[in-house]
């Protein structure tokens, strides 16, 4: 039992705009780590700019609302330097994928320990209400009034293109499923993508519309769990398979199919093909994705930094700086 | 030929080797210094990389040239122009030539001057010393077929041989020198402790120099000796270059402060070498990141800073701006961090490989608002470990973003260096939280010297968070107040203006001078040099030289006001003049600017320096 509660973990007074979904996951997330039971003081939470990078301000843990883009950069070198820390890094759609972006794959890449959140509401909140990398072909907003004339980041996608070990996802008002994700980002050692859907009420109202509430996730959406056969809808009479180089949607019950023929999920499969399917899932013809879609252990560089000074130490005569300075080339005037 | 040569006693000399760049041209030049060191004698090295490393082999672009100042007496400066110039080919010979005093002794290698060679150098002529009109005393050796004569039963391959062409050179050269080979012998069989044979061949093939030039007595009239003079400095040497000592002052004062030393960084010339020398230490807990980019090794390091380590970032103009926005973040936050700015030719890429002091108004007021940063600036390789050391102390002791500037050509330039002991050097004692404070304390808080405590993540009772958006003097919560903004604002600035430096010491005639020579980081030695010529000459002249830029010593005005002329001396075309101007009222100097990417040279400034005295 965690000695915690979420009580533990709230700070001041959220400033975010009434109904904006950063006030659910802000609640959930504070369960999660109550949950978890990691002191806030051992804990430390970082953000870029935007909306949802006012987070760590209502936080009792350790924390920083740094600049624009950074903010998986500087968890990085928080992590690398002292790695008994949890770190968790938050950042919206902009912030993480737009101008860091950079910084996003390569701490995918490297796999670092922490816990990468995205508050992906599809548009810049912050700067009232431009188009951001996720935002769909044609999207209209104060800086494309005509639509927009480019195609979306898929965060599933290029977290896998950066060889992520860790996406799940979670909708900001359904806090079991978020609590769930945020859990499995903690347990997962390395990079941990959570990418949460998160209303802005005020620039983009209903952009994850289809799966904001309890019954529309039941319509429209598939909570993946390791190891269950894939099953959803209003009365679970919906399944998934596999179809020549994708997915299908089945009705269970209908030509002789059974919760036998369904694909069941896997999580720890190295192979993320079929994981990236589900990623990428979308309505009409497809249910959203929720929970842990993968979830593959790796070696994580902050461990693989700390082992290489253990092995050199080891290795090497030399272990401060008087003794360093022995093993140049030296000469005596005397 | 002149069996009998004299020897000639000199209190200084400068050789220059130059080669292609895969002639070995700057291992050769390395272990020249260092016996000449051994000797006690003070050196001072420059090594002059191609502009293009991909130049094909034997052409103009593509040769490299390692230049050693040698002194019975202390020497300032890798020298102007040299008494020596070793050629290993045409190409070295055209482009080296004008490093040449009139006196100069040329040693080239005949096999490398046939007519393919010297149609590489554009040379239209078989005779390269006639075609351009050479007088001075040329050594012109076989080298090429001597070395291959040498080694013929080694079993090496033609292209090893031919890889130790740069040891016969270093043979001739020690011969015209008189130098031991033992201390040669010696770095040789360290340098190649897993391969023996190859350490053997390469001391066959400098003893091989050695006698030729011995026998033949080719082509000079004498060989020299510089006897160390003067009071020697007693202790144990080594010869180290800018960008060593740099890393090694971090090292040093991380050890100090007993922390962990982190370095967030992306590789650029003419910094890289900073992050290869640290990555070696891991012995030492020395943790390296090279980052996606320089905004993630600034931003890195701030992460780093905030977990408890001392935190560094390196690199050169190009990174500094691409690092400001995060830069400014730890002078909001008021974190320590190191940034090192290892100067390079700009604007843009400008020219990487070349020195110059342009980045100055970068550092002190490269970012938005008002964003104050100390700033101080190493003044030779040696220096480059105390200032180092002293950057990362003043940025944990004062909270504060530090930047380090060097450059090029003290990065890359070397000198004999006393090792230090760490006992000798200031303690650093960062403001951290103490456990009494639990209570009371607010991440805003100040101690008298205007600095914020420390609580590190990880210490029960100090959970708090810091950011870029402005904070309330003393809880940090954010606060859009203006007040408090403008209190803030006085408080960042007040707490850099606090911060105490040594007073900037005048050297030469200091109580007399008719001239002022005023400079700062990197050129102290050429300037130190041209101080003393004029003396020498008889004129009255003292050089006030700045290593803490911001704050500036408290002493600036009285030094710079003190005298009737003052001429401020940079690579760049005056922001050091300006920033004086800035913080002296009504100072007025004469300036000497000039941006070639290269050292000075100290006979122009001699030559302008006595008009601005004579005025
Ligand atoms: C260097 C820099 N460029 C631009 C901005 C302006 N800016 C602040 S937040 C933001 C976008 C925020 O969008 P997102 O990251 O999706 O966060 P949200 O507000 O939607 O939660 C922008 C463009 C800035 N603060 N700094
Ligand atoms: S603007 Fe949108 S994202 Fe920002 S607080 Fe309001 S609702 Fe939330
Ligand atoms: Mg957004």
């Amino acid at each position: 039992m965690s000695e915690y509660t979420a009580k533990d973990f709230k700070k001041g007074q959220p400033r975010w705009c009434p109904g904006c979904g950063d006030h659910f996951f802000l609640a959930s997330l504070q369960k999660a780590m109550a949950e978890i039971g990691i002191a806030p003081y051992d804990t430390a939470v970082i953000s870029g700019i935007g909306c949802s990078s006012r987070l760590p301000h209502y936080m009792a843990t350790y924390g920083m609302n740094t600049i624009h883009g950074r903010a998986a950069a500087i968890a990085t070198g928080c992590k690398v330097a002292n790695p008994n820390l949890t770190v968790w890094q938050v950042s919206g759609d902009g912030d993480g994928l737009a101008i860091g972006g950079n910084h996003f794959i390569h701490a995918n890449r490297r796999n670092i320990d922490m816990n990468m959140i995205l508050l992906n509401n599809r548009i810049y909140g912050l700067t009232k209400g431009q188009y951001s990398p996720t935002s769909p072909r044609g999207f209209v907003s104060k800086s494309s009034p005509y639509g927009t004339v480019e195609d979306p980041f898929r965060p599933a996608e290029l977290c896998f293109g950066a060889r992520g070990h860790f996406f799940a996802r979670a909708v900001a008002t359904d806090a079991p499923g978020t609590i769930e994700v945020m859990k499995a980002a903690q347990a997962h050692r390395g990079a941990s993508v959570c990418e949460i859907l998160q209303n802005c009420v005020i620039f983009n109202e209903g952009t994850h519309e289809s799966v904001y509430s309890a019954e529309g996730r039941k319509k429209n959406a598939i909570y993946l769990q390791h190891g269950k056969p894939m099953i959803f809808g209003e009365n679970n009479e919906f399944g998934l398979m596999q179809e020549g180089f994708g997915l299908k949607v089945v009705k269970i019950g209908e030509n002789g199919i059974t919760e036998k023929d369904l694909l069941v999920h896997d999580a720890h499969c190295e192979d993320n093909t079929l994981q990236l399917k589900l990623a990428l899932m979308e309505g009409p013809d497809f249910p959203v994705a929720l929970g842990v879609i993968r979830d593959v252990e790796a070696p994580t560089y902050n461990d693989a930094v700390e082992a290489q000074i253990e092995d050199v130490k080891g290795k090497k005569k030399y272990h401060n700086f008087q003794e360093l300075l022995m093993t140049n080339d030296t000469w005596e005037v005397k | 030929m002149t069996k009998n040569a004299s020897v000639v006693d000199l209190d200084q000399v400068v050789v220059r080797f130059s080669g292609d760049s895969g002639d070995g041209m700057q291992l050769a030049g390395n272990i020249f210094s260092t016996i000449s060191a051994t000797v006690g004698n003070d050196i001072c090295t420059f090594p002059d990389y191609p502009a293009d490393i991909r130049a094909p082999q034997g052409s103009l672009t593509g040769v490299s040239g390692f230049q050693v100042h040698i002194g019975a007496d202390k020497v300032f400066t890798p020298g102007d122009k040299c008494d020596v110039l070793v050629a290993m080919n045409p190409a070295a010979l055209k482009t080296q030539y004008k490093f040449c005093k009139p006196t100069a002794a040329i040693i080239i290698d005949t096999d490398c001057f046939q007519e393919a060679d010297l149609k590489k150098a554009d040379f239209k002529t078989l005779n390269a010393i006639e075609e351009m009109g050479i007088k001075n005393d040329v050594i012109a050796a076989p080298i090429t077929q001597m070395v291959k004569d040498c080694l013929a039963d080694s079993g090496m391959d033609n292209k090893a041989i031919l890889k130790c062409r740069n040891m016969f050179a270093l043979g001739l050269v020690c011969w015209l020198f008189n130098r031991d080979l033992t201390v040669a012998a010696n770095m040789l069989k360290e340098k190649f402790a897993k391969k023996p044979g190859v350490a053997e061949s390469n001391i066959k093939v400098i003893q091989a120099g050695y006698d030729y030039g011995h026998n033949t007595h080719s082509s000079v009239s004498h060989t020299y000796t510089v006897d160390t003079k003067g009071v020697k400095d007693k202790g144990t040497f080594m010869d180290i270059n800018g960008n060593k000592a740099t890393a090694y002052g971090l090292i040093a004062a991380a050890e100090k402060a007993g922390l962990k030393l982190y370095l967030g960084s992306y590789p650029i010339t003419p910094a890289t070498d900073v992050l290869h020398e640290l990555a070696k230490h891991k012995s030492l807990g020395v943790t390296t990141v090279q980052c996606e980019d320089e905004i993630a090794g600034c931003a890195s390091a701030i992460g780093a800073s905030f977990a408890g380590a001392l935190a560094c970032t390196s690199t050169s103009g190009p990174g500094i701006s691409l690092k400001s926005e995060a830069m400014n973040l730890a002078v909001i936050m008021e974190l320590p961090l190191v940034v090192l700015d290892v100067q390079r030719g700009g604007p843009a890429t400008g020219l990487p490989t070349k020195s110059e002091q342009t980045d100055l108004l970068q550092c002190l007021f490269g970012r938005n608002g008002e964003s104050p940063i100390p700033v101080i600036t190493a003044t030779s390789p040696t220096d480059c470990f105390d200032s180092a050391y002293m950057a990362c102390k003043m940025a944990l002791e004062h909270m504060t973003p530090v930047v380090l500037m060097t450059d090029a050509f003290i990065a890359n330039g070397s000198a004999a260096w006393k090792l230090p002991k760490l006992e000798d050097y200031p303690a650093i004692n960062p403001p951290y939280v103490t456990p009494e404070m639990k209570e009371t304390w607010a991440p805003y808080q100040r101690n008298a010297e205007g600095s914020r405590y420390w609580a590190i993540p990880g210490t029960e009772g100090f959970t708090h968070i810091l950011g870029g958006l402005e904070k309330d003097n003393k809880t940090g919560d954010i606060s859009t107040n203006p007040e408090n903004h403008d209190l803030m604002t006085h408080l960042r600035q007040e707490k850099i203006n606090k911060i105490q430096v040594p007073d900037v010491e005048v050297m030469g005639d200091a109580d007399n001078a008719e001239l002022l020579i005023v400079g700062f980081g990197g050129t102290f030695g050429h300037l130190h040099a041209a101080m003393d010529e004029m003396r020498a000459a008889g004129k009255k002249v003292a050089l006030a030289h700045f290593k803490y830029i911001n704050p500036l010593p408290k002493n600036t005005a009285s030094v710079l006001k003190k005298y009737k002329k003052v001429v401020v001396a940079e690579q760049n075309l005056g922001q050091f003049a300006g920033w004086l101007r800035m913080k002296v009222d009504n100072f007025a100097p004469y300036q000497f600017n000039e941006v070639k990417g290269q050292p000075f040279a100290v006979s122009e400034m001699v030559t302008a320096f006595t008009e601005i005295y004579n005025k």
